[in-house]
C-alpha cells in the first residue's frame, strides 16, 4: 500500500476530524434553542472546521502524487473493506474550497431563513461532512455512502426552504442524481467483483479489458454528467437553483456541481483510461454542446437565478471540456476552472440572495437601476459578474485561458467553436449587469434621488450591503484577484498529480492500441468515432 | 540597448487610478475633486517625463509584476513606442481635465464624481496599455478601458445614450472575447509566451519556420480584435458612442480609446510579429490595402455629416488608419510617419473636439448649419479649430504634413502608387469636410434667429476653463509640425537601432 499513500504525519487525524466536527456540531445544534444562538453555533462549527482544514495547504507535499494525510482503520476485513481517507493534488483544493465556502452558507442564510432555524443547521452541517467525504474517500464504497449521503441534505435544503415549487424542483433534484447514482452503485459492484477491492489507488492501477472499460465508463460517467450537469442531463439544475434557498444554491453552484468534474477525474480518466481517449470526441463535443446551449439560454432568462444557473451549464462544459482534452493545460484548467466556480458562482447566488431579500423578486425586470442605491452592492456585483465572464486578471480568465490553450494546441477546431461560449458568457453577465445596474428600459420608473440609502424603490426599502453581507463578498473578493493574477500556487499544488493522471492515461491508450490489434471492433461506435475524429 | 529593471515604471499607472479614489473620497466637495483630478493628470504627465531621458538614452524599463503562467505575465516595459503614446495621453489629460471642468459645471451636468473616477481609471489603465510589456497586460488593460469608458459614454442615461453605450460595449467585447482572446491563444501556442520582443521590431516572437497560415489567422484576428482603433468593418461603434459629454469623446475618443486600439495594433504588428515575417507572409501590404479602404470610406461618410461631432467622429475612423498605414508598410520610413501620427493626430482632434464641445456650451449650436459667422463670436475657437483642421488634412506647418510627408515616402519606397494616390485622395476629402465648416463659420450667413447677435461668447469664466486648453492644444499642432523632433528622435530608437 505504500507505493500509493502516505500515512497522516501531523499530530492530529486531520481529515477525520474535517469529517466527525460537522457532525457532532449537528448533534449537539439537536439540543439548542434559539434562532440566534444556533446560527451562531453553526458558524462557529463551520469556521472551526475551515480552520482546522488549513493544515492541508500548509503541509501538503507537491512533490509527491501520493495521497497524504492518509488515515487506514480496519473495518470489514472479510470484504477487504477498510476505512481510508486521504487527499492529493487534485481533491485538496476541493477539500479546501469546500470548507471556505461553508461558513458563508450559514452567513448567506442569516436572515433568509425564517423557519426551522434548527433544523437548517443541522442539515447544512450534515451536507458539509457528506461533501468533504465525497473528496476524501479512497475507496469506492466510502465514496458511494457520502455521494448518496448528500442526496438527502440537499433534497431537504430545497424541500423545506425552497421556493414556490419547491417539490417540483427537490423531487426532480433527487430523481435525477439519484438515477446517476445507481449506475455508479453498478460500477462499483462489477469492479469489486472482477478485482476483489474496493481500494480507490488499486482500481485506477488495475488494468481491465477495453470492453469492460467502455462499460464501467458508461455507467460512472452517465452518473457525472448527470451531476455536472452536461447537456442534456442539465435540466434539474435551473429548477433546484430557482427553488433552493440561497445557501442551497451556493452549496450546489460552489461544490456540488463540482462532484461531477472531481468523479470524471478520480474514476473515468484513470480507471477507464483506454474508453476515456476512446470516448473523448464525444465528450469533446458534449461539452461544446454544453458551453453554447447553457450560455444561449443564459442569455434569454429575466430570472437572475435561472441565468446564473445556465451559465453554471456553460461554466461546466468548460470544466468538461478542459478534462477530456486530455492534456496538461486543459486537465490543470478544468481544476481551476472548478475552483473558480465555485468562488464566483457562489458569489453571484449570494449577491443574488441580498438583492431578493430586499425586493423579494428575481426578476431583472425589477431589480434594475441598482446603481443609484446601493453602490457597494453594485461594485461587487461587477466584480463577480466580470470575473464570470473571464475579464483578464480575474481567477476565471486563468482557467478559461488554460483550457483554451489545451485546445487549440491539440483540436484547433474544438477551440474556436468553445470561442463562441466565451462571447456567449460576456454577453449574459454585461446584459444582466447592464439591466441591473443602470437600465430601466422596459417601462419601469422608480423614482428616487442619487443620495444612497435607504430610498424607496418601487415599493421596498433598498439598503446597500451591511457589515455581514458585506465580510462574505470581500472575502470571495480576495480569491477573485489571487486567483486570477499569481494562480501559480494552486496550480503547483496540481502539478504532480496531474502528471501522475496524464501517465496513467497514456499508459491506457497502449492497451486501447492493443485492443485494436486484437480486433474488438464495436462496428457503430468505430463508424462514430472515425467521423467525429476526422471531423476534428 | 540595455533593460533596466525597475519597480518605479509601476507609478506612472498607479497614479490615475489613486486619483480615482480621491475623486470618489471627495465627491461632495467639487473643488477639492476636481483639484484631485488635476492633479493626477500634472503627476502622471511629470511621471512619464522622468522616464524619457532614459528611453531617449536607448535603454529600457522593465518590471514583472504577476506571473500567472510560464510566458504569460503581467509585465510593464517601457520603450520608445509606449513612451509617444504615454506621453501624448498623460499630457492631453491635464488640458483635458481643466477643459471638463468647465463643461461640466457649464451644463450643470448630473453624477459628476463618477465621471471623474471613471475618465481617471480609463487613462491609467490607457497609461498600463502604454506600458505593457506583454501581449497579456496589453489585453488586460485594453479591457479595462472598455469596462470603464461605458459609463461616460452612457453618461447622459437617455435613451440615445443607453443605445450608444449598448453598441460601444457590444462591438468593443464581442470583437475581443471572439478575435483577440483566440489569438492569444494561438499565439501562445505557437510560441510558448505572451511577452513582446520589445527590443527590435524586425524580429516578433515566432519561432523561425512557424506555418503561414497559423501566423495570417493570428494577425487578422489582432487586426479585428482591436476594434477600437476603427478599422472597418467594426468602426461603427465610434460614431454612435458620440452621444457622450464633449470632453469624453475629446480625450477618450480621439487620444485615449481609440489610441490604445492602433496603438495595439502598431505593438502587436511590431513587438509579436515583427516586420519581418508581415513582409514575408504577405500580410503589411494586405492590412496597407485594407486600411486604404477604410480611409476613403470613412472621409466620403464624413463628407454627408453635417453634425459637427459626427463629422469629427468619421475623420477620426479615417485618420486612425493612417497610423496603421504606415506601420502596414513596413519601411523606415512609413513606420515613422505612422507613429508620429499618434501624437499629432491626438493634439489636432483633441482641438477640433474641444472646439466643438466649447461652441455647444457658449452657443449651444451642435450642426456645422447653424455655425454661421460664428467665427466673429468665438474667433480663438475657430481658429483653433481652423489650425488643427490644417493639421488633418497634412498642409504645413501643422503636425498633420510631417505625418503625411513620411507616409509618402513610404510608398516612394514600396514603389506603390496605389497606396500614394489613396493617401493624395484622403486629403483632398479631408479638405473638403473641414475647409467648408472654417469658411462658413467666418464668412458663411448666420441663421435668421441669430441674425444682429454680436459679442464674444469666450469671455464667461467657465468658458475660458474651456478655451484656454483648446488654443493651447492648437497651439501645439502646429508646433509639433515645425519641431518634431522629439518624437522623430523617439521613433528612430525604434526603426534605426
Amino acid at each position: 500500500m505504500e507505493k500509493y499513500l502516505i500515512l497522516n504525519t501531523l499530530n492530529f487525524p486531520i481529515l477525520s476530524l474535517l469529517l466527525v466536527i460537522p457532525v457532532v456540531g449537528a448533534v449537539i445544534a439537536m439540543f439548542m434553542r434559539g434562532d440566534t444562538l444556533l446560527k451562531f453555533w453553526g458558524l462557529a462549527v463551520t469556521l472551526v472546521t475551515a480552520l482546522v482544514s488549513l493544515p492541508l495547504w500548509t503541509n501538503f507535499d507537491t512533490s509527491t502524487a501520493k495521497y497524504q494525510f492518509v488515515e487506514l482503520r480496519h473495518w470489514f476485513p472479510a470484504l477487504d473493506l477498510n476505512y481510508v481517507v486521504g487527499v492529493d493534488g487534485i481533491s485538496v483544493l476541493l477539500v479546501l474550497l469546500t470548507t471556505l465556502i461553508m461558513p458563508l452558507c450559514i452567513l448567506c442564510s442569516w436572515t433568509y431563513i425564517k423557519t426551522r432555524m434548527k433544523e437548517f443547521i443541522i442539515v447544512t452541517l450534515l451536507m458539509e461532512t457528506a461533501m468533504l467525504g465525497v473528496f476524501v474517500s479512497m475507496n469506492t464504497v466510502l465514496f458511494y455512502i457520502f455521494w448518496e449521503g448528500m442526496l438527502v441534505p440537499m433534497y431537504l435544503i430545497i424541500a423545506v426552504w425552497g421556493g414556490e415549487r419547491k417539490d417540483y424542483a427537490s423531487i426532480k433534484f433527487f430523481l435525477y442524481t439519484f438515477a446517476g447514482s445507481v449506475f455508479l452503485l453498478v460500477a462499483i459492484v462489477a469492479m469489486y467483483i472482477t478485482t476483489g477491492t474496493f481500494f480507490i489507488p488499486a482500481l485506477m492501477d488495475h488494468s481491465f479489458g477495453f470492453s469492460y472499460q467502455m462499460w464501467i465508463f458508461a455507467a460512472c460517467a452517465l452518473g457525472f454528467a448527470i451531476k455536472m450537469p452536461m447537456f442534456p442531463f442539465h435540466t434539474w439544475l435551473p429548477a433546484a437553483h430557482v427553488e433552493a434557498p440561497v445557501a442551497g444554491s451556493v452549496i450546489l453552484a460552489s461544490i456540488l456541481l463540482k462532484m461531477g468534474g472531481y468523479g470524471f477525474l478520480r474514476f473515468c480518466l484513470p480507471m477507464a483510461p483506454a474508453a476515456t481517449v476512446y470516448c473523448m470526441p464525444f465528450l469533446l463535443i458534449m461539452s461544446l454542446i454544453s458551453i453554447v446551449v447553457g450560455g444561449y439560454l443564459a442569455l434569454g432568462q429575466s430570472d437572475v437565478k435561472k441565468l446564473i444557473a445556465y451559465s453554471s451549464v456553460g461554466h461546466m462544459g468548460f470544466v468538461t471540456l478542459g478534462i477530456f482534452l486530455l492534456n496538461e493545460a486543459g486537465i490543470k484548467g478544468a481544476m481551476l476552472q472548478m475552483l473558480n466556480h465555485g468562488v464566483t458562482t457562489g458569489a453571484l447566488f449570494i449577491l443574488i440572495g441580498i438583492i431578493y431579500e430586499r425586493t423579494h423578486s428575481r426578476e431583472l425586470s425589477v431589480n434594475n437601476k441598482l446603481g443609484m442605491f446601493m453602490p457597494i452592492y453594485v461594485t461587487f456585483l461587477g466584480i463577480f459578474s466580470l470575473s464570470s465572464l473571464a475579464f483578464p486578471g480575474t481567477n476565471s480568465f486563468v482557467g478559461e485561458f488554460l483550457v483554451l490553450y489545451g485546445a487549440f494546441d491539440k483540436f484547433p477546431v474544438v477551440g474556436a467553436f468553445s470561442i463562441l461560449g466565451a462571447i456567449l458568457a460576456a454577453a449574459y453577465m454585461l446584459r444582466m449587469l447592464q439591466k441591473m445596474v443602470w437600465d430601466d428600459s422596459d417601462g419601469h420608473v422608480h423614482h428616487g434621488d442619487d443620495h444612497g440609502h435607504g430610498d424607496d424603490h418601487g415599493g421596498h426599502k433598498l439598503f446597500d450591503c451591511n457589515f455581514r453581507e458585506f465580510i462574505q463578498l470581500a472575502f470571495l473578493t480576495v480569491f477573485v484577484f489571487w486567483i486570477g493574477l499569481h494562480p501559480q500556487p494552486l496550480l503547483h499544488i496540481m502539478d504532480t498529480s496531474v502528471a501522475h493522471l496524464l501517465h496513467q492515461i497514456d499508459a491506457g491508450s497502449a492497451v486501447q492500441e492493443a485492443v485494436h490489434h486484437h480486433g474488438e471492433h464495436h462496428a457503430l461506435l468505430e463508424t462514430a468515432g472515425a467521423w467525429v475524429r476526422n471531423l476534428l | 540597448m540595455n533593460t533596466i529593471i525597475t519597480s518605479k515604471i509601476i507609478i506612472t499607472m498607479m497614479i490615475p487610478m489613486i486619483t480615482g479614489i480621491l475623486v470618489m473620497l471627495s465627491g461632495k466637495k467639487p473643488n477639492l475633486r476636481d483639484s484631485w483630478s488635476t492633479l493626477g493628470a500634472i503627476l502622471t504627465f511629470l511621471s512619464v517625463l522622468s522616464f524619457l531621458p532614459t528611453i531617449l538614452g536607448g535603454d529600457q524599463l522593465q518590471y514583472t509584476m504577476f506571473e500567472l503562467y510560464p510566458g504569460i505575465s503581467v509585465k510593464l516595459n517601457l520603450d520608445p513606442l509606449g513612451v509617444i503614446f504615454a506621453l501624448v495621453a498623460s499630457f492631453l489629460w491635464i488640458l483635458a481635465s481643466l477643459y471638463c471642468v468647465g463643461y461640466m459645471r457649464g451644463l450643470n451636468e448630473h453624477a459628476q464624481t463618477r465621471f471623474y473616477v471613471c475618465y481617471a481609471v480609463s487613462v491609467g489603465a490607457a497609461m498600463g496599455a502604454a506600458f505593457a510589456g506583454s501581449l497579456f497586460t496589453l489585453y488586460l488593460f485594453y479591457e479595462i478601458v472598455s469596462i470603464f469608458t461605458y459609463p461616460l459614454v452612457m453618461h447622459h442615461q437617455d435613451e440615445e445614450g443607453y443605445a450608444g453605450a449598448k453598441k460601444y460595449i457590444i462591438y468593443l467585447m464581442f470583437t475581443s472575447k471572439a478575435f483577440l482572446l483566440p489569438a492569444m491563444v494561438i499565439i501562445y501556442v505557437a510560441c510558448g509566451t505572451l511577452d513582446f520582443n520589445s527590443m527590435n521590431i524586425v524580429q516578433g516572437i515566432f519561432p523561425h519556420g512557424v506555418d503561414h497560415v497559423t501566423v495570417a489567422v493570428a494577425f487578422l484576428l489582432c487586426l479585428f480584435g482591436f476594434a477600437k482603433a476603427g478599422v472597418m468593418p467594426f468602426h461603427n461603434w465610434l460614431p454612435d458612442a458620440m452621444v457622450a459629454p464633449t470632453p469624453v469623446s475629446a480625450l477618450l475618443h480621439a487620444v485615449v480609446v481609440v489610441k490604445v486600439g492602433v496603438f495595439s495594433v502598431c505593438r502587436v504588428m511590431l513587438s509579436v510579429f515583427g516586420t519581418q515575417l508581415l513582409a514575408d507572409t504577405g500580410l503589411g501590404i494586405f492590412t496597407a490595402y485594407f486600411v486604404s479602404f477604410t480611409i476613403i470610406t470613412a472621409s466620403l461618410i464624413a463628407l454627408t455629416k453635417t453634425n459637427l461631432k459626427a463629422r469629427l467622429a468619421y475623420s477620426t475612423v479615417s485618420q486612425l488608419s493612417y497610423i496603421i498605414l504606415g506601420v502596414a508598410m513596413l519601411t523606415p520610413n512609413s513606420i515613422t510617419g505612422g507613429l508620429i501620427h499618434i501624437a499629432n493626430h491626438a493634439l489636432a482632434k483633441i482641438t477640433l473636439f474641444f472646439a466643438a464641445g466649447c461652441i455647444f456650451v457658449a452657443s449651444g449650436k451642435k450642426d456645422i448649419t447653424e455655425m454661421g459667422g460664428l467665427g466673429r463670436r468665438m474667433p480663438f475657437t475657430m481658429l483653433a479649430f481652423g489650425v488643427a483642421s490644417l493639421g488633418m488634412i497634412g498642409a504645413p506647418p501643422v503636425g498633420g504634413f510631417v505625418t503625411k510627408w513620411y507616409l509618402a515616402l513610404g510608398t516612394m519606397d514600396i514603389h506603390n502608387w496605389i497606396l500614394l494616390t489613396v493617401l493624395l485622395l484622403s486629403s483632398l476629402l479631408n479638405a473638403g469636410y473641414f475647409v467648408p465648416v472654417f469658411l462658413h463659420a467666418f464668412f458663411g450667413k448666420p441663421l435668421p434667429a441669430d441674425e444682429g447677435l454680436t459679442g464674444s461668447l469666450e469671455n464667461r469664466p467657465l468658458i475660458i476653463f474651456m478655451v484656454v486648453p483648446l488654443v493651447i492644444t492648437g497651439i501645439l499642432s502646429a508646433l509639433i509640425g515645425v519641431y518634431p523632433d522629439l518624437f522623430l528622435n523617439l521613433i528612430n530608437l525604434l526603426v534605426k537601432p
